[in-house]
């Protein structure tokens, strides 16, 4: 239970430093470790698959990805805008407004039980299949159309229109 | 028009079929290649150890001759360093004093005679121009220092040993 | 698991490092050799006999060279990266099954540092997880050169991992596991039921297809765009001096042992060799045998990436993209399907 509890703070910790640091290159690289974390959490729970998944999906592809962007974008702190009080205020407001509503539903939930799994193998690749291939069939396949159709609207608006070019 | 040499080939550009396309076969075509030089002898020889043969008219370090007698040929007239191209000859003209006929064969010679191997591009022109036969360049290549200096040569270097010794 | 198990494990992972970086280091001296070799030349040959001890030299260079972090790099990240393209090239061998068991007096040693029932998936983690040093170390550089190799690492390597991970699903359809012992375990002795074990001859456009992707992973010409000297001046590592760009060197032969012991054991059988067990031989040296297969098949493959990259020039840029898009993720889709109907129809 230490090993969750130093875990999560790490978590907590990288993901603060995520939003507090200046670098926006410095931020993706404290999310890296952010997911690594997390993925420590997976494994924690012996969803072994789910952490490889989170693995291999989130820190070996998406995230380079954003750095990728970044380093394309090239910001800095010198063409970064100065918000103006305006825009502060406001974000104060929005997020006071989230934590009020989270803090509120987690009141109306009531005392959370502690989640235990039936079936502590779960999380092994087999298993998971078996579920989601036998129980789950529908949702996952009507996900993957959802991803295809995200990625022809891709495709589509990545494609230039003949008639205007 | 006719060719003259009848190496002409007539460039094709017709449209790659399958084989050509998926460049597999050419890729392997070129591991073979490679695969066969892998075999071949070197070409290359150890040099320090091993010396290649020079061929009959190779231009090396020059020398400054001396004649039958073992006097020196060089009359300081200056035509080398006048058809060099490089402008890597200088020299200094002295007039002969009594006794040291056996030393000079001319009346005149070169007091100070400095070719700069960093300038010299072994072209052959002085030796050429040199109505004495003075200047030849049969000898080794040029051997390294570790100061541009060392690089002027000057009459010790140059002028041949003396016959009797 | 008993203080006798951990130290054995412990004995077992120092020396599959020790491995892997003796390996990385001779094989930059087998890179110049073969090198020299193809184009009629010698090579090093000054440093002992066959300039054996030339990886020695160059190494004590690597250490003695003067250390220098440009004035606007970012400090830490600028050593960060080496770091983590080493890290990640050295931890990708702890799922590679290195033998079969060895029995040492009473206690069984299974030559492998662990067996997790994801190991392919994690040593596709790690390969994905590579392209950070490279990005981190080319960013922090704060050089134009330097950024431009990143970028060019970051896409060709996503692109890459798409038909790497297509080509091993193929793989994965027709062994059922994610275990490398296990896939290791189908691929039992050469022959047998009228058709090779080794996967490459089930599945030879999906080999062809990771070797391809393989090349693009470790940034082997022909696709070696992010450091192509004659474009990029040393692509990521130009700010680099020292040991740090020694890292980065080395980190890319570990990378070429590690995918090659894992082509070695995911298609051409790992540690089995013909007539394994048809010899008479005791299972110990069976194993050390097995062992010596699996290095062989190894070192075969350090030598046909050398082999390619003396022979195969550097793609350009689109095409590199062309071929990663248009050419080997349809290829790879189709091997899944062939692959998929081939198995429906033989199990009917």
């Amino acid at each position: 239970m230490s090993t969750f509890y130093f875990i999560a703070f790490l978590s907590i910790f990288f993901s603060i430093l995520v939003i507090s640091a200046k670098n926006p290159v410095h931020s993706i690289l404290y999310l890296i470790l952010t997911f690594f974390t997390f993925t420590i959490h997976y494994i924690l729970m012996n969803a072994q698959f789910l952490a490889i998944v989170n693995f291999i999906v989130y820190m070996g592809a998406i995230l380079v990805l954003f750095l990728y962007t970044l380093m394309l974008i090239n910001l800095n702190k010198e063409s970064e805008p100065r918000k103006s009080n305006l825009v502060k205020f406001a974000g104060v407001i929005g997020g006071g407004c989230f934590l009020v509503t989270i803090v509120a539903s987690l009141k109306a939930l009531g005392v959370s039980h502690p989640v235990v799994l039936q079936d502590p193998n779960l999380g092994l690749v087999k298993n998971l299949g078996k579920i989601l291939f036998n129980e789950y069939l529908l949702p996952f396949e009507v996900s993957s159309i959802l991803l295809l159709s995200a990625m022809v609207g891709a495709v589509l608006l990545a494609t230039k229109d003949p008639k205007i070019a | 028009m006719e060719s003259l040499s009848n190496k002409r080939k007539e460039v094709e550009s017709k449209p790659l079929n399958f084989w050509e396309r998926i460049y597999l076969p050419s890729i392997f075509q070129g591991l073979g290649i490679t695969m066969k030089h892998f075999f071949r002898k070197p070409v290359t020889v150890s040099f320090p150890e091993e010396r290649r043969e020079f061929s009959e008219n190779f231009r090396g370090m020059h020398s400054l001759k001396r004649d039958e007698d073992g006097r020196e040929r060089c009359t300081a007239c200056g035509l080398c360093a006048l058809s060099c191209p490089a402008e890597a000859i200088t020299m200094i003209a002295a007039e002969r004093q009594k006794g040291e006929e056996n030393l000079y064969r001319e009346e005149k010679y070169a007091a100070v005679y400095e070719i700069n191997m960093l300038r010299c591009i072994f072209c052959g022109l002085c030796e050429e121009a040199c109505p004495k036969e003075a200047i030849y360049l049969d000898g080794d290549y040029v051997p390294s220092e570790f100061l541009r200096k060392d690089f002027i040569y000057g009459k010790d270097k140059l002028v041949e040993a003396p016959l009797n010794q | 698991m008993g203080l006798a198990d951990i130290g054995i494990k412990f004995v077992l992972i120092v020396i599959i490092f020790a491995i892997s970086l003796v390996v990385a280091m001779y094989s930059t001296y087998a890179e110049r050799k073969i090198a020299a070799f193809f184009q009629d030349r010698i090579g090093p040959n000054r440093a002992g006999p066959f300039g054996i001890l030339q990886p020695l030299a160059d190494g004590a260079k690597m250490f003695l060279k003067e250390e220098i972090i440009p004035t606007n790099a970012s400090g830490f990240l600028f050593i960060a990266g080496p770091s983590i393209a080493i890290l990640t090239a050295c931890i990708g061998s702890a799922v590679i099954p290195w033998g079969q068991k060895l029995t040492i007096g009473t206690h069984v040693v299974d030559l492998q540092v662990t067996d997790i029932n994801v190991g392919i998936l994690y040593i596709f983690g790690v390969v994905s997880l590579g392209v950070y040093g490279v990005m981190i170390g080319g960013w922090a550089s704060n050089n134009k050169y330097s950024l431009l190799g990143a970028i060019r690492a970051a896409s060709q390597n996503i692109s890459y991992e798409i038909s790497m991970g297509l080509s091993i699903i193929a793989l994965l359809m027709m062994t059922g596991t994610l275990s490398l012992r296990e896939i290791a375990e189908q691929q039992h002795g050469f022959w047998s039921h009228g058709w090779f074990t080794w996967n490459v001859f089930k599945q030879p456009l999906g080999f062809l297809i990771f070797i391809v992707c393989a090349f693009a992973e470790t940034n082997r010409t022909p696709f070696d765009l992010p450091e192509c000297e004659t474009e990029l001046v040393g692509g990521y590592h130009t700010e680099y001096s020292s040991m740090k760009l020694g890292f980065y060197l080395f980190a890319e032969y570990i990378n070429m042992f590690v995918s090659g012991a894992v082509m070695a054991t995911l298609y051409f059988g790992g540690y089995n060799f013909p007539f394994m067990h048809h010899l008479g031989l005791s299972e110990n040296w069976v194993t050390i045998l097995g062992m010596l297969a699996l290095f062989a098949k190894i070192f075969f493959f350090i030598f046909f990436f050398m082999w390619v990259r003396w022979t195969v020039p550097r793609f350009r840029y689109d095409q590199l993209m062309d071929l990663g898009w248009k050419t080997l993720i349809p290829l790879a889709i189709a091997n899944i399907i062939i692959t998929g109907l081939v198995i429906t129809f033989l199990n009917r």
